[in-house]
Order: C-alpha cells, then structure tokens, then sequence
C-alpha cells in the first residue's frame, strides 16, 4: 500500500491530511489553508485510501457523507409524501376496491393517484425499507470507516506538534511571556489546566492539555445505539416476535385469545363514562357535545391447564382480574391487552307478553335470553309458547325460509308457537322488529313486545412484541451517544516553548469555542501568555463584505 | 492472506450480511399477510370439543387418530356453509364405514339456533359448537365455510376454504380414507 | 379574581413584557458599545433582559395556576401548546443568553414569542375535558420536553436570522436578499392573521352556512370572517353578510382557506404600506441594527443551539412519544402525520449537525438551515395539526 512519508520520518496511510506523529500537513489543500480542516484529526479517512474492486466501489459509495446526508433527506422527503392524505390502516374500510374508492371521492382524482402510486401505504413499500436500510448500511459503513482511524489518532497523540501545525489551528497565538520567569511558564500552565480539569502530558518543552477526548466517540455510540434500534425493528418480522391481533368480546362472555395459545379472556363489563362539563369553545367549534371521559373493560384472564387443548373449558384458571382503560392495559407475560373500541347496546335479551289481540289481555310474560334460546316457555299447564326458530341478524324470506345475514343480534326475529287455552293446538307467528307474519291467516293472539335487555361490547387487541428490549437498549445507548457527543466536547491545547523563552500557543475545540477561549483567557492571565488571536475571526469580516450570491 | 485482501473480505462480508437483512426485511413485509399459522403438513393441533346432543361426549381429535377427520367450520348465517351441508350429510353415510370421520364445528353459535338448522335441513353428522372460538383460533379459520382435511397420520392434508360441491366433497373424503388391510 | 381569569392576566402581563423587552432590546442593540462576550450588556440591555425576565415568571404562573385549574399540564389544546412553545423559546433564550451574553438575540427571539403568542391567542382558550388516550402523565412529559427541544432548536433560528440580518448586504440584490425579505414578510402576514382575526372578532362577524362534506353527509360551519370561499354546495343561512365568491370542492375547508386569504391580505397591505413610508425593505430597515454583532459568536450560538435542543427534542418527541404510543395504543409507532413530522424534523436536524460537521457548512449556509429547521417545527404546529388530521390534531376530536 503507498504510504505518504512525513518530513519527521513517519510513515502515514494514503489520504492522510495531517501527520499523524507531529501534525505537518501533507496534502496541497492542507499546506496552502491558513486553518487547517481538523476533522477525523487529520487521519485518512479509510475509504478514501483505496478504490479498486467492486466491493470497495460499493464501501466508498456507502462510507460517504455526501451519499449519507442525501439519505437522510429522501428518507425525510418519502416520509413526508406519506402524510400529504391518510395512509390506509387510517381509513375505515378493507377491501382494496374500497380504497380506491374511498381515495377517489374524498380527495378526487389525486387521492385516485396516490392510492394507484402505492403512496398510501407508503411505509411498508419496497422502496422506502430500502431507502431505510441504505442509510442504516450507511451509518454502519461511515462509522466504521470513520471511527476507527480517529480512534487510532487520537490514541496515538504527540504532545510536540509541527510549527505548520500549530500555525494553521483556529486559535494561536505566539510571543514572549508577558512578565515573570520564562523558565516557569510551562509549569503555571500545567497548574492552570489541571484546575480547569484538563489532562495534560509534557514532552520536554512542549505541553498539550486535553479534556473532554471522549465526547469524539459520542456520534459513534449513537451509531451503534441507531443500528441496535432498527435491528430491533427489523425482529418484528421474525415469526414468534410479534403479536398484534384484535378481538370483540361481549359482556358476560368468554374467548380464546387469538395469537396467546391457551389463554381466555371474560368481558365482566364494558362502561363508558361522559364528561359532564358544559359545552367549551373547542367543542363548539370541532360539533362535538360531550367527551369521553373514560373506557374501560373489567375483565378476568383465564388459563388453561398446561396439558389441555383447545375447546375444554372446565378447567380453567383465573391468572387476572384487571380493568382495562385506554393508557392502562393489562399486561401478562409480555402479552398486553388494549382498550382499543367498543359497541353499546347489543340486544341480550326480550321480553315479549302473550297478549290476546281483541281485548288486550294479557296472559303472561316470556323472557328470551338471546345467548341461550329455550324450545318452550312454559306460562301455565295450559297456556305456553314454543320457539320454532331464531334469527338474530333477519334479512328476509327465501323459499318461505327466514334468513340471517350475522350471527350477531341486530335484528332480532323469532318463529313463536302460542298454545293458549281457547286455542290448544297453537298458533304460528313470524316476529320481528317492526314486521310481524302470520302464516295461517289471523291469529286471535300475539307476542307483543315489552322490553329488551342490552349489553356492550368491548373491543381490545392483543399485543406482544419481545423486539421491545431490543428497542430500548438501542434507544438508550443512542440518547447516551447523543448526550455525549452534544453536552460536552473536546478541547486542546498545545504549547511549545522555544529556545529563546517566548511561547507558541493553539487550541483546538471540535465544538464550542466560546468555552475554550474562556479557558485559554484564563490560563494567558495566570501564566501571563501573550495574547492569542482567532483566525477565523477575520473570514467571517470578509464573508460579509464579499456577500452577493447565496 | 495480505491485509488489503483481508480487507476486502471483511467488507464484502459485512455488505453481504446487511443487504441479507435488507432483502429478508422488504420480502417479509411483502408476504406477512399471507403467511398462515397453519399449513399443509403441520400436525392438526388437538382441541375437545362438547358433542351438541350428548353433553357427556366429548369429540377429542386425537381420539380419532387412524381415522381420516372431515373438520368443517361453519355457521348458520353462512349461505355456502348450508349449501354442502346435505352433500355432507350424504357422504358421510357412505364413508363413516370406511374410517371416515366428519366433524362439524359451529362458531360460537347458541345450541338452539345450531339444533334447529340442523333439523331443518335434515343432515345427520356429529357437531359441535366453539363456544370460545378456542379452536377456530388454533386453526386460524377467518371465511366460512373451511374445511381442513386430516389424514390418518393426524397431519392437515388439505385446507378448503368456501364451498364444495358433492363431487369435490367425495374426493375429500377418499384422500384421507386409511388404507384398508 | 379566580384562578383561571388571574392565569389569563398573568399572560396579558408576560406580552406585554415581552413587548417592552423587544423596544428595550432595541434601544440596548443601537449604544455604541460593541456588543456580545467580551462586553457585558449595558444599561439598556440589562434592563431589557430585567423585563423579559419578568415576563418570563408572568408567563410561567399563568402556565402554573391553569395547570391547577385544570389538574394537568396545560399543553392539550392549540391555545395551550402554543403559548406553551413561546414561553419554553423565552426560556431558552434566557438559556443561551446566560451562556452568551449575546443581547442581540433578545431582538429576534422576543418578536418571535410575540407572534407565536398572538398566534396563540387566536384560538379559543377553553378549558376542555381530557379524552381518555390523553389522560396520562406522559402527556406532561413528552408534550414539555418536546416543546422544550422545539423551543431550544427555534434559539438556532433566531441566532441564524441575526446572522443573515447582519451578513445579507441589502443594497446589493441576491438571492438570500430576496429569501430573507421573503422571511420577514411571512413574520409580517402572522401579524396579518392576528389582525384579521382580532377585527373581524372585534365587530362579531358570523355567518352561518350548511355544506355536503367529502362522505356526503350534511353539516354546518359557521365562519367568523367574511367568507371568500364557500364549502363544497353551501347554503347561506344568516342574512345581511358576504355571500362567497368562490366555491371550493369539499376536500378543501374553505373557511380556513378564507382565514389564510384575509390573513394574506391585510399582512400584505400592513407590508404594503410600511414599504410606502419607510421607502426601503425591511431587511434594510433592521441591517443597521444588528452591525455591531459577532459573526462568529452568533453562528456558534446558533450551532450550540441545535446541540443542546436535539437530544432534547429526541427525547421528548421520539423516545418519550414512543413510550407513551406503546403504553396506550400498543405500537410504538404508527406513521400518524404527526409523529412522521417529529421525525422529519429529527431527519431534518441531523442533517444539519452532519453538514456542519463532515462537510464544513457554517456560517451563512448553516444559518439558512437552522431558519428552514424552525420552519418544519412552525409547518409541525400549524399545519400538520390543522390541516392534515391524525390522531394527534388539537383541531379535530
């Protein structure tokens, strides 16, 4: 591998800017700025050492920040795409005709666009997991690329740097000492910056003082904590990770939890409570009357016996009784269940009065409890009702047979035998909501509806997803390498003294420099060091002169 | 090996590696939807089930192991599912004697809405009713009718969703016929 | 006086502070003393930074006495988020301040507050019951430090304004002349909005319509200004007032299209006529007073902004919010409008922090990204929670 040879003799990686022993600069760029580009330390960046086969082609690609950043904003501008109409899993229907549909009425032939385009459901596209996996292979590759050669230089540090080096740094300043015995300067120097908490290291009359080197690894944790975070994400699709399923339980019933094997759960009851304030503004303004105030299902978990299959329900096992509200699920064994909707008022029960229609007497009253249906009612010895059929959802006659379209009771219809005393051989009736038949011709009697007795519904989904921990410790070594890298930074001083007594200053801070000039007022005054000038100060004055195009 | 080969290697592994995770990442999500708990060749989960007449039979699916089991899930509201019923009903006369085995399993329906269609339609079969959905659950039956075909061996060897006609019905029942001695 | 109508003074008092701190600040940035570390603030500068302090504090009870009105934080409605925002930008320029000492940015980031506060108050500032998703101590948390992300990222803007302020030459056309115009003529057309808003309220314009909305169905809306635009197949119902020029179809909401056509309007004449008067643009108005600043101290104030907000802002509005997702809806994240804006904005920032840092772009272009960061956080709360619905919108339930 070439290899650029310092004039001090040592030996730097292609690429190199700055030297890694003394700090020369090395590259035509390097040597003809007046600040030198101090990121990486100077180090070659290994990407750019070597471009020769395929793979490193494809590295190099990946490793630059330049591809990085433009990344970023794709992934940034295909995720705003997303949010121009709702995504689908916001819209209430199913079918994709549906959708379609749904899009071209509401928002017209561009909502027909969108949804043909596939940018309705945008997030679970092909391309935008790749976009989201090229710039997670790129974070990968750049840290790599970039970590480990700015680990090495700032590992292997010289205290004695090159004069073109001290020169071309940010701050510098050199002269004689400004009062008191020159031969003690670098010695006042270390006091002050071990005060000010710098580590410093002395190579005969040279000093550097240094604080703060770790926050340099700060983007480089929060790289790892970002990949550990969309690896995490990525476990959902392992089978076995992630459970999301939904489930309608009405009061008083018991079922099987769909995707948590040998688990059942009760809806005891489902209650819905209002907020009882007086109409606000907001409402006014948004039509709403009154607002929720809470949603809750008290329900019981049940568990069956390890051995037992699915359908024995006689020996079950209660694990939990929980009331389940939006924000407090139940959670058991990494399952969580969410109040997630609700139905009110499904018809459980009606109660009906046989009732003679001439004189509107009634002869008694029979109770249907539509969650178990009887074959008769009896009244008295002589007088009792037969259920010849039960419709819940009736939707109409075919071949003279009632239908049901659901087995859900939304519109209750019944096939009554009345065996009255005057009329010991029964009379038929067709009952349903609004709509009675009599198929023998007038019957002298009816089933005259009374009352109807409701129940909720709760409707909750089932949640398991082990790739949270994953999750979590990613999130928390990204926040720790962000914190790092932003709270606090890097901060250097290299002093030399020369033959003739007078001091050679520059600093370095890859952030804040604010904070550094305090530092170095402060070390200047205690060791009387001449005063230090910021070369970047001047640019800035030219910038503005100079200003005409953006 | 020299370094710069060695190099080479390690960062061909490690794009490999991530394009892999790419790639399974977008097929997965491509294809989850269709991804069935159940399949073809699992073994049928076992479940027990109440008969609907006799509350003291118990229909166990193991109990039928060296039988073929016609599993039929359906409901009363279900126009297909009333449709093969008869056919059903018919066939199974036919194959009972050959180690057949037909189980209807209603969902979650009351006792007397299943009594009352059955007997309306005339068809003679054992059923049971999931009063939980605790097996239509562990079969993962969404549209009604299904029909899961387990053989002998008590492995699923065909799963049918929608209706049958008689035909289809009888070859069913042939495929998961044991072999007679 | 109860305890809602004294919070409600407490933030009459913080405006007008605030607005007395910007004419101070003013008055602080023209004394012939070079500003920024070297030189601590003098008089002026010093009173002004008394007054917004004591701005501040008003501001701050006002937030303390309706949170113990209510019995929770006061940041669920749009009046409350907002006035929220402006008074964490207070603090934050407070913040930096005390880092800095740099008093010129009190002339941006007060003006700043006063119209995200006026803005504010153009919603309705009811009281209104909590929906039960809301109801947990994860709204305090993640609104706040969200808010306070936002605010602290907002800093970065101010510091890049002053920036181009200062560095834009207004005598010479460019383009980051015209952009920059362009900025402050949208700070112009806010006050256009608050000024319409205030007027037509003033005289108790109403005018009631019926309308077929995008699922067919009948309802009714009732416009406070005069209507421009009608809803899709209106029908006026209150006699005497404007009948609507143009109809719009019914996936628009003409009544909010009419408010932005007044706002534009008297924004646009308010711009109109101080261009008539002062006979130069506002850009050239405010260069003069801002020469005495440091380049190079404002572009690392701007630059320390974004360090210190961003994780911040991380915290609150990604991780804090995803907590909360999975405590109440089970998924931590569900690609609702708003939760995607908070991660365009994240995007959108460590875009920013790796520009600056691998690619070299400070000074004038970095101030130009810190000014378009501030407007994805303005477009997050105004458009995103007006117009595009999701779970999070404070305009729909």
């Amino acid at each position: 591998m070439e290899k650029i040879i310092c004039v001090c003799g040592h030996e730097n990686p292609a690429g190199t800017k700055l030297c890694g022993k003394c700090g020369r600069p090395l590259t035509e760029e390097a040597k003809s700025s007046k600040i030198v580009d101090m990121k990486y330390d100077g180090a070659a960046i290994r990407s750019k050492t070597r471009n020769k086969s395929m793979v490193d082609k494809i590295w190099n690609f990946f490793s630059s920040v330049k591809v990085g950043i433009s990344l970023i904003i794709i992934n940034l501008i295909a995720a705003s795409i997303g949010t121009i109409f709702p995504q689908e899993f916001y819209i209430s229907v199913s079918t994709d005709a549906e959708k379609e549909a749904y899009y071209e009425n509401t928002y017209g032939s561009l909502g027909k666009l969108y949804y043909e385009l596939g940018l309705s459901d945008v997030y679970s596209s092909w391309w935008f997991q790749i976009l989201v996996g090229m710039l997670a292979i790129s974070i990968i590759v750049a840290s790599i690329d970039r970590g480990i050669p700015l680990h090495r230089s700032l590992k292997n540090q010289r205290v004695k740097r090159h004069e073109s080096f001290l020169k071309r740094q940010r701050i510098i300043a050199e002269g004689p000492i400004i009062n008191g015995d020159s031969a003690n300067t670098l010695n006042l120097i270390e006091e002050k910056m071990k005060k000010l908490k710098y580590k410093v290291r002395r190579d005969g009359n040279a000093l550097l003082a240094e604080r703060g080197r770790f926050s340099r690894y700060g983007p480089y944790i929060n790289h790892v904590g970002l990949i550990i975070f969309l690896a995490a994400v990525m476990l959902r699709l392992v089978p076995g990770f992630y459970v999301d399923e939904s489930m309608w339980v009405r009061e008083g019933e018991m079922r099987a939890v769909p995707g948590m094997e040998g688990y059942f759960i009760e809806n005891e009851k489902f209650i819905l409570e209002m907020h009882d304030n007086e109409k606000t503004e907001n409402q006014e303004l948004q039509g709403v009357n009154v607002v929720a105030k809470n949603y809750q299902t008290n329900a019981k978990l049940y568990k069956q016996t390890d051995d037992a299959v699915p359908g024995k329900a006689d020996d079950l096992e209660l694990v939990k009784e929980y009331s389940i509200r939006v924000n407090h699920p139940l959670q058991h064994e990494g399952y969580s269940f969410y109040q997630m909707d609700f139905r009110l008022n499904e018809i459980k029960a009606m109660n009906f009065v046989l009732t003679n229609k001439e004189t509107g007497e009634s002869f008694g009253e029979v109770h249907v409890d539509l969650t178990n249906p009887q074959d008769e009612y009896v009244i008295n010895d002589q007088t009792k009702v037969q259920l010849l059929g039960y419709y819940p959802d009736f939707s109409g006659f075919e071949n003279g047979e009632p239908q049901t379209a659901t087995p859900n009771p939304n519109n209750p219809a019944f096939i009554f035998k009345m065996t009255t005393p005057d009329k010991p051989e029964g009379e038929v009736s067709f009952v349903a909501i609004q709509q009675t038949v009599e198929p023998n011709g007038d019957n002298a009697y009816k089933m005259a509806f009374k009352s109807v007795e409701t129940r909720n519904m709760t409707g909750l989904t089932v949640h398991k997803d082990s790739s949270i921990p994953f999750l979590a410790i990613g999130g928390a070594i990204f926040m720790i390498g962000v914190a790092i890298g932003s709270y606090w930074n890097h901060r250097r001083l290299w002093v030399e003294q020369l033959d003739d007594g007078s001091i050679r200053l520059a600093a370095h801070t890859n952030k804040n420099w604010f904070g550094i000039k305090k530092d170095i007022d402060a070390v200047v005054e205690f060791a009387h060091l001449p005063k230090y000038i910021d070369q970047s100060d001047d640019d800035a004055e030219k910038e503005k002169e100079g200003d005409s195009t953006l | 090996m020299d370094k710069k080969k060695k190099r080479s290697i390690t960062r061909g592994a490690i794009l490999v590696v991530l394009l892999a995770a790419i790639v399974y990442t977008v097929y997965t999500s491509a294809t989850n939807d269709k991804v069935k708990v159940l399949q073809v060749g699992d073994k049928a989960p076992d479940f027990e089930l109440v008969d609907l007449y006799e509350s003291d039979l118990k229909h166990r699916l193991s109990d039928y192991e060296g039988k073929g089991v016609f599993l039929n899930f359906w409901g009363t509201w279900c126009e297909p599912c009333k449709k093969e019923m008869p056919a059903m009903s018919r066939q199974y006369a036919n194959y009972k004697e050959q180690g057949v085995e037909v189980l209807t399993v209603n969902i979650a329906q009351t006792d007397f809405e299943v009594k009352k269609f059955l007997e309306s339609l005339d068809v003679h079969f054992p059923a049971v009713i999931d009063q939980t959905k605790a097996v239509m659950t562990a079969y993962n039956v969404n549209p009604l009718p299904t029909t899961i075909l387990i053989n002998p061996e008590g492995r699923v060897e065909k799963i049918i969703t929608g209706e049958m006609s008689e035909r289809q019905i009888a070859s069913y029942m042939e495929s998961i016929k044991p072999e007679q001695e | 006086m109860s305890l809602i109508s004294l919070s409600g003074n407490l933030l009459y008092v913080a405006f007008i502070a605030y607005l007395v701190g910007t004419l101070l600040f003013g008055g602080a940035i023209k004394s012939s003393k070079p500003d920024g570390a070297v030189s601590r603030a003098d008089k002026w500068g010093k009173l002004a930074l008394i007054v917004t302090i004591i701005g501040f504090l008003a501001h701050l009870s006002y937030f303390i006495t309706r949170w113990i009105h209510k019995g929770h934080a006061p940041v669920s409605n749009m009046f409350e988020f907002t006035t929220a925002f402006g008074m964490f930008i207070i603090a934050a320029f407070i913040l930096i301040y005390y880092m800095y000492r740099l008093t010129a940015l009190g002339l941006v980031a007060l003006p700043v507050a006063l119209l995200i506060i006026g803005y504010a108050a153009m919603f309705p500032n009811s009281v209104d019951p909590l929906v039960p998703s809301l109801q947990s101590h994860w709204l305090t948390i993640h609104v706040i430090t969200a808010a306070m992300g936002q605010s602290i990222l907002a800093i970065s803007a101010v510091a890049g304004l002053l920036y181009l302020l200062k560095s834009i030459n207004p005598k010479i056309q460019s383009k980051s002349r015209f952009w920059m115009e362009a900025v402050l003529y949208f700070g112009v057309l806010v006050i256009g909005f608050i000024l319409a808003t205030v007027l037509f309220k003033g005289v108790g314009y109403e005018a009631d319509f019926t309308y077929i909305d995008t699922q067919k169905a009948e309802q009714e809306i009732t416009y406070n200004m005069p209507a421009v635009f009608g809803m899709n197949d209106y029908t006026l119902l209150t006699e005497n007032v404007m009948n609507p020029i143009v109809e719009m179809p019914a996936v628009i909401n003409a009544k909010k299209l009419t408010t932005v056509f007044w706002s534009f309007i008297i924004g646009s004449v308010i711009y109109i006529i101080v261009r008539l008067v002062a006979r130069r643009s506002i850009l050239s108005m405010l260069h003069p007073l801002v020469q005495k600043v440091n380049l190079n101290l404002l572009d690392e104030v701007g630059y320390r902004s974004v360090l210190i907000g961003f994780p911040v802002f991380t915290l609150g509005a990604l991780v804090f919010a995803m907590i909360w997702a999975q405590e109440a809806w089970g998924r931590y994240w569900g690609w609702d409008p708003k939760e995607v804006w908070a991660l365009i904005t994240w995007l959108f920032y460590a875009a920013y922090l790796h520009l600056r840092l691998s690619k070299g772009w400070e000074g004038k272009k970095s101030a130009w990204l810190a000014v378009v960061g501030f407007a994805i956080i303005l477009f997050n709360l105004i458009v995103v929670n007006l117009v595009i619905a999701g779970l999070h919108s404070y305009a729909a339930n």
